[in-house]
């Protein structure tokens, strides 16, 4: 047996590698705890192949550089925290809007405001859904192991390219930072999407008319010939300004059912047990593992519960956990934050089964012991 | 009748455009695409990058790439852009608020990197989209609809930020002084690095009337008589200065060039 590919990597590493083999060739950061360690990767590796690094002025600033870098392009990407993924939301609404594909990476750390620079949290998930003012689609990834951040990073990608938006790929600061054995794939077993370019003659090309069957419009490159307009502003097919209601309505609710009508492809979620164990623990990121700790811990002591695990987090994963709460008792929600995540539970398993949260924000982990207990609580 | 100019450029359907009759923004636009035009540059190549105010609406009537981002962020949108590609043509369109003042830190990193941008600021010394706010450039003591008493803040010299951060090419002209611009422009855009044209426009509606400076042909008059060529003011002395601004190439200090420094990094790795 060849173990050619293995390596014992850091996640926020990981993180980094998997972007490049997903074709990442331009990052634009601003240095931060705990996610820092993405740029200084970048700014080492990008080079050697050929891609682009550049440190701005701001979190701001680096967001720009990326939908700027992207509208050349190229696959793009930026990495942060706490504050900077605040300081980011203004132009992460701007390539929702504009349909520019790009990844933004979440290192979380402790809020709010400069918080605990140092330790983990997971209080970003309602940010990351509804950062950016106006409605707007948002996809948001969030692995569990080393491993995992290295594929998910490429999946980051992949969506971002295939639907034309910014992908949120939000880590955990015990995982961004924890080195793991991690088998990189072989680059033939890797699926990677780029962008569709336009087929029609660049007279005949409208940027925001969308395929009929996908609803995602085709992108050229600035440079390769399109002359294209890009703006912020509600825009029809044509890609300039209206505030024509129907315009407005029909852009809008394009954006949205782009998400919407491809759900099934953009969800990602593990689970076991969730059929026949009347307690659900529903955990994402490091808590994840502290929950299927717990649930082993469980089985051991004769107590049956299931464990799901949503890799997408944005969109909700809402039809599978509909069903899940049909047969369970209760979903425990562990998460390291004030109950984030359990309010969407709520909204869609209310009534079906009893829904409790196991909750710190205090930038300690959540123990598989404190699972348990509370697993008993509920027996 | 159009002008052959304004043919090759505009993107005709999308006329007219939004300025306020009077306003100096329809002349720097012209003289922009004239300093292309005489450059030769590839349409397919260019890219107008703006930002949020009245100036930065400027890009949808032109027939290039462009790019209309968020307020103040033109600079970093068109930094991601050239240096992804330091093939395309960087024209960054932006106001006086739009790069000083919200965009004002992107603006002294684009000119300390040095990139090969160039930067028309339309100077109309006003907040004129969002109705007549005072700007960084409202002159002390004038009024806005937010300086109801008299603006108490100093006034942004632009050029000087723009030098004092890294440009390697600052100039003035003003919408009375078109052929100067134009010439201003071309150069710098063919100035290797961050070029930065402060271009001073009118606005008649609301910094205009609000200060009592008279109708469009007034303050055009006013830029007119208040102006003074770079090289004319060094013989002058400095009584002579007082209550005029200098017009003209201000600074040229050719400087390595950001995306070719990187470039260079890029080439050393492959040697190894």
């Amino acid at each position: 047996m060849t173990n050619k590919n293995v390596r014992l990597m850091q996640g926020n590493e990981a993180c980094l590698e998997g972007a490049i083999a997903a074709g990442m060739r331009f990052f634009a950061g601003y240095p931060i705890t705990p996610s820092t360690e993405i740029a200084e990767g970048a700014s080492e590796k990008l080079p050697k192949v050929g891609g682009k690094f550049i440190q701005m002025e701001d979190e701001i600033g680096s967001m720009a550089a990326v939908i700027g870098a992207s509208l050349a392009g190229e696959k793009a990407m930026t990495a942060t925290s706490g504050p900077g993924m605040s300081l980011k939301q203004e132009n992460i609404g701007y390539a929702s809007l504009t349909e520019v594909p790009c990844v933004i990476v979440n290192v979380q750390r402790g809020g709010p405001s400069t918080g605990l620079p140092t330790s983990p949290a997971q209080g970003d998930i309602m940010q990351t859904r509804w950062g950016a003012h106006g409605d707007h689609p948002v996809i948001a990834l969030y692995p569990a192991s080393v491993s995992e951040i290295y594929t998910v990073t490429v999946t980051a990608f992949n969506l971002a390219e295939k639907y034309r938006v910014p992908v949120i790929l939000l880590l955990d600061e015990v995982i961004g930072h924890m080195r793991e054995r991690v088998e990189l794939p072989d680059k033939e077993e890797l699926q990677i999407i780029d962008r569709a370019k336009p087929t029609v003659r660049p007279e005949e090309y409208l940027p925001y008319k969308a395929d009929p069957n996908g609803g995602i419009p085709e992108m050229p490159a600035f440079g390769e010939g399109y002359r294209y307009h890009v703006t912020g502003l509600i825009h029809g097919e044509s890609g300039f300004p209206s505030n024509n209601p129907e315009v407005t309505a029909k852009l809008l609710d394009r954006l949205m059912k782009k998400i919407e009508n491809n759900i099934d492809d953009i969800i990602r979620y593990q689970e076991e047990g969730t059929k026949d164990c009347e307690i659900i623990l529903l955990a994402y990121g490091s808590t994840a593992r502290s929950a299927k700790s717990a649930a082993d811990m469980a089985r051991e002591q004769g107590i049956q519960v299931g464990l799901f695990r949503p890799i997408t987090i944005w969109p909700f994963p809402e039809k599978r956990i509909k069903e899940i709460a049909q047969k369970a008792k209760t979903i425990i929600v562990p998460e390291m934050n004030l109950g984030q995540y359990r309010l969407v539970v709520e909204r869609v398993a209310a009534g079906k089964c009893r829904i409790v949260g196991l909750n710190r924000a205090d930038g300690e982990i959540i123990t598989p012991e404190d699972i348990l207990d509370k697993i008993k609580g509920e027996l | 009748m159009t002008s052959k100019l304004v043919e090759n450029y505009f993107r005709m359907d999308k006329l007219p455009h939004i300025w306020c009759p009077g306003c100096g923004h329809g002349i720097l636009t012209r003289a922009a695409i004239k300093a292309i035009d005489e450059l030769k540059l590839d349409k397919d190549k260019v890219c107008i990058v703006s930002g949020i105010g009245c100036s930065s609406r400027a890009p949808g009537y032109l027939d290039f790439n462009t790019l209309h981002t968020t307020h103040g962020r033109a600079l970093a949108f068109a930094t991601g852009l050239k240096h992804a590609n330091p093939e395309l043509e960087i024209i960054v369109v932006t106001g006086d608020g739009d790069c000083s003042a919200i965009g004002g830190n992107h603006l002294i990193h684009a000119a300390r990197r040095n990139i090969d941008i160039t930067t028309v600021v339309y100077n109309n010394n006003i907040y004129g989209m969002t109705g007549g706010q005072y700007s960084p450039t409202t002159p002390t003591g004038d009024k806005g609809t937010t300086a109801p008493y008299g603006n108490i803040d100093k006034g942004f010299d632009i050029c000087s930020l723009a030098q004092a951060a890294g440009a390697t090419y600052t100039a003035r002209a003003t919408a009375y002084h078109a052929k100067l611009l134009i010439e201003l422009i071309k150069n710098g855009i063919l100035n290797k690095g961050f070029s930065v044209i402060d271009a001073v426009s009118v606005c008649p509606t609301y910094y205009g009337r609000r200060n009592k400076k008279g109708d469009s042909v007034r303050m055009m008059e006013w830029l007119k008589e208040h102006a003074v060529n770079v090289k004319a003011a060094a013989k002058l002395p400095k009584e002579k200065l007082e209550g005029k601004f200098i017009i003209g190439e201000l600074h040229r200090n050719p400087q390595p060039e950001y995306t070719d420094e990187y470039g260079k990094i890029v080439e050393s790795l492959k040697r190894g």
